[in-house]
């Protein structure tokens, strides 16, 4: 079993996208023997936690008078998990959102709400399939080709 | 009377009467007996006589005229009776034979009118085919004179040999008193006498709307044509202007005034015909035959083709007489070029060696300079000189690169090497740079990427740095993220070239290498000129950033050289760029596994031999994913990990857990009590041995933070997102000297 820092074939397609980036590196590579389940468990963790920060930024983006201070903190929280996952795209999203909130420009605000949740669509939907598909190759007792580099 | 039985004749035989009946009789039995011998005599002489049968019949009846004859000769004295007897019997067959012959001759007379009437009939024939073969003969002659036009005319390519041959020869073979040949002008609205047999031609033209001649080009026959028309001309002589009849027929040409456009034939009325014109003489009586008619015709059509024939070879060697000037021209050019390609190599070559070794003496002893001792502002000059020499340095290896590269005298140096290892150099390379600036530098390798290939690995690592160099340089922040994979053909294609198709083979493969990053970008108009010499992207560029502009341009030749293709690509200004080049490399003979094993080891061994089993680590964040990722990592590097989803229940395990913790990694920024909060608690309430080291946890990557972490206490600073290598060097640090130094911050 080779261990150490690589990338599998499918999920290497979402880098090439600029979807994921090195830092899902990271967490492939800390997957092993003793943690089998670590990205699969990291990545579930995300999505749930984003669709929930999602809901409620909805939330406090309907809200009248809006708080633009809740807003920044929730995209800050989105921003910090997307980053260490490494789902680049939603984290340049969070990255402009902010600016607006910073500005208190209320329909730019909505409209990277819209695109947050649109990049997070893509990531999720993308990285699920993939992953999905991984755990039923291995389970199947096939070998995903990681190789040192 | 005396019965002695014989006949006395009437008349007493003295009497001469008598006689002369008797010498009569004599001669008619003479020629009555001749008659037969003759005609059987010249019967016998011709061989062909039909009726033989009739000339029996007749000579019977002559012969026995002439019996009869005879035998009255002897009637004339006294005779017996058997004269008489035989007399009568004589007689008797005479008449039956006469009358016979008598009855023949009425169906043979008209038989042989006939034949004279036949004999007439031949006779006439004969004279018709006479006249006929006359004909024939004078058209066979004919015939041959056209042969033989025809042979003159086309054994000359020379327009003017084959319009005079033709008429010469015309008028020999039919006598003529004057054969003339009508050209069109250039303008095609007149016809002008270019040759004529006997005249001068003295500029005469006719309009090309004259109805003889209209009525003449619109058939393709020779058309009997009056004596008055205007084309009529002849030498003129004295008291003589009338001549015989004359002829005229059109002679298609091709169209010489404009190039040959075989496609478009136009109607009949645009294309452009000659005439030809021929007058008998006017003294004799001739008229124009059919096939003299016929003949003339066939002649123009050949002159027709003689001509056309004449035309393109006309144009076809002026097209050669062309293409040979263009040649000598041509090589002339060549051969100066040439001059000057070598002449530009002696002095680069000369200046080369020339520029390089002050060039080297300054860098070098600027920077044995920069080692001794020299006051601060010293030390600055010192440095610029040393900056603005290397740039120098740079620059005119660079120019002598381009110019190498440009006239194709560059040659790789092909050699066996680690790919991989490429890259990471690059990403050594730019980093401490990168890292000045706050940005993030990835590399990320694909899974099928050979750890071996065959190629020119220091102008690889001259691109890659180059391309990896100007992403770090036009990125202000963010992340610069380089991705190195085997080429698939499912990738994206340049949109400018979809062409650049590259297919791996037997004993050659494609890399493909992407650097994203989040900087400039550029606009998409300006992409096409970025790859020419000392173009950048705009003028201010080079006054905030630098550079010669060489880059990109010697980059494009080195990855051209490799085969292969380099884009850029953007969304705009502020959007970042993405540069993308193809290499082609080869696949390296089937090597010693030794070299292979050894490389990836360095990755996993390196500095990390620290074992942190035992390595306490309290991970406070109220993002559950960053909990989670941190807490693998650290379980990786072998730590035991406890988390905290606030600041408070940091707090609160602190005091609970008999045994402490080791390191304490807080983030920054959560609700309720922050990481800053945190620190000032515990550094309240627990001395600096007591208590375990502080890392904030950050994204921001400015100096304020920094600054105030360090402030309240904190023996460190991590910048998320972080990598276990990362995590790795800054434990080991914190762990042997108690607090991460500025570099290690960093990362």
């Amino acid at each position: 079993m080779v261990s150490g820092r690589g990338v599998d074939e499918g999920v290497f397609f979402l880098f090439w996208q600029g979807i994921l980036d090195d830092q899902f590196t990271q967490l492939q590579m800390l997957q092993d023997e003793s943690t089998p389940d670590f990205l699969e468990e990291v990545v579930t963790l995300f999505f749930d936690d984003s669709v929930k920060l999602l809901e409620n930024l909805s939330e406090s983006l309907k809200a009248d008078p809006l708080d633009y201070k809740v807003v920044d903190g929730h995209v800050h929280q989105f921003k910090g998990s997307s980053s260490s996952i490494g789902a680049q795209r939603v984290m340049q999203v969070c990255i402009t959102f902010r600016h607006c909130c910073d500005n208190k420009d209320k329909q730019g605000c909505l409209d990277h709400l819209a695109k947050a949740k649109e990049e997070f669509n893509i990531v999720r939907s993308k990285l699920g399939k993939m992953l999905k598909l991984e755990k039923k190759i291995v389970d199947l007792g096939g070998v995903l080709p990681f190789m040192d580099c | 009377m005396e019965a002695c039985n014989c006949v006395e004749p009437q008349w007493p035989p003295d009497d001469l009467l008598m006689r002369y009946q008797y010498i009569s009789d004599f001669f008619i039995a003479l020629a009555y007996f001749s008659i037969p011998l003759e005609l059987i005599y010249f019967v016998k002489k011709s061989s062909i006589f039909p009726y033989r049968w009739v000339l029996v019949q007749f000579g019977a009846f002559i012969v026995l005229c002439g019996a009869t004859h005879l035998i009255s000769l002897w009637t004339f004295s006294s005779h017996s009776r058997t004269v008489a007897v035989v007399l009568t019997t004589a007689k008797v067959l005479t008449a039956v034979v006469s009358c016979a012959t008598a009855l023949m001759l009425v169906h043979i007379i008209p038989d042989l009118l006939s034949v004279k009437t036949r004999e007439l009939f031949l006779k006439k024939k004969a004279a018709e085919l006479d006249r006929e073969m006359g004909l024939i003969r004078t058209q066979e002659e004919t015939g041959r004179h056209v042969r033989m036009l025809t042979h003159e005319i086309r054994s000359t390519l020379d327009r003017h040999t084959i319009l005079n041959t033709t008429l010469i020869e015309l008028g020999k073979t039919l006598s003529l008193e004057e054969c003339t040949l009508w050209m069109p002008t250039a303008d095609g609205q007149e016809l002008e006498l270019k040759n004529a047999l006997r005249a001068d031609p003295l500029h005469v033209t006719v309009s090309i709307h004259h109805p003889t001649i209209k009525q003449v080009f619109s058939s393709p026959r020779a058309v009997i044509i009056s004596p008055n028309s205007p084309v009529c001309v002849t030498r003129i002589r004295l008291g003589k202007y009338m001549t015989g009849d004359v002829v005229a027929v059109r002679v298609p040409l091709l169209d010489q005034f404009t190039n040959f456009h075989f496609s478009d034939w136009p109607d009949r009325k645009t294309r452009p015909y000659a005439l030809m014109v021929l007058m008998l003489p006017a003294d004799s009586a001739r008229r124009w035959h059919v096939h003299e008619l016929e003949l003339v015709e066939v002649v123009a059509d050949q002159v027709a083709v003689a001509l056309s024939h004449a035309s393109i070879l006309e144009e076809s060697t002026r097209a050669r007489d062309l293409l040979m000037e263009q040649n000598v021209a041509l090589e002339h050019a060549r051969q100066e070029a040439e001059t000057a390609i070598r002449a530009r190599n002696d002095f680069l070559a000369v200046m080369n060696h020339e520029m390089r070794t002050p060039m080297h003496a300054i860098i070098a002893l600027s920077s044995l300079l920069q080692e001794t001792e020299l006051s601060p502002e010293q030390r600055s000059m010192v440095e610029t000189v040393l900056k603005s020499s290397n740039l120098l340095a740079t620059l005119i290896n660079d120019v002598l690169d381009l110019s190498r590269l440009e006239d194709g005298s560059l040659e790789l140096d092909i050699r066996q090497f680690n790919l991989p290892d490429v890259f990471k150099e690059v990403l050594n390379l730019v980093k401490p740079i990168a890292s000045v600036k706050r940005l993030q530098v990835n590399l990320t390798m694909g899974p099928d990427v050979p750890d071996t290939a065959v190629g020119d690995d220091k102008r690889l690592l001259q691109t890659a740095l180059n391309v990896v160099g100007n992403a770090v340089k036009f990125t202000k922040e963010g992340i610069v993220n380089v991705f190195v994979g085997l080429e698939r053909p499912e990738y994206p294609r340049d949109p400018r070239q979809p062409d650049f198709r590259p297919t791996p083979g037997d004993q050659h493969f494609y890399v493909r290498v992407q650097v994203r990053d989040t900087g400039l970008g550029l606009n998409p108009q300006d992409i096409p000129m970025l790859f020419n010499k000392f173009v950048q992207a705009d003028s201010t560029t080079t006054r905030n950033y630098g550079g010669t502009g060489l880059g990109l341009a010697i980059c494009k030749r080195f990855v051209n050289l490799m085969d292969g293709h380099i884009w850029i690509e953007s969304e705009g200004v502020g959007k970042g760029s993405i540069v993308t080049f193809v290499v082609k490399l080869n696949v390296p003979e089937p090597p010693s596994h030794h070299s292979i094993q050894i490389a990836p080891s360095s990755q996993s061994s390196g500095s990390g031999c620290r074992d942190f089993s035992g390595v306490r680590v309290l991970v406070t964040d109220d993002n559950g994913v960053n909990r989670m990722v941190t807490r693998g990592l650290l379980i990786r590097l072998g730590c035991e990990v406890t988390l905290a989803s606030s600041g408070r229940e940091c707090l609160q395990m602190l005091s609970q857990r008999s045994q402490a913790f080791t390191v304490l990694l807080l983030d920054v920024c959560m609700p309720d009590m922050d990481g800053y909060e945190v620190a000032i608690q515990i550094n309240q309430r627990l001395g600096r041995r007591e208590r375990p080291l502080l890392v904030a946890l950050t994204a921001n990557t400015d100096r304020q933070t920094h600054e105030k972490c360090l402030r309240l206490g904190m023996d460190g600073v991590i910048t998320k997102p972080i990598s276990l290598e990362k995590m790795r060097m800054v434990l080991t640090e914190l762990l042997e000297r108690g607090s991460i130094s500025e570099v290690t911050q960093r990362l």
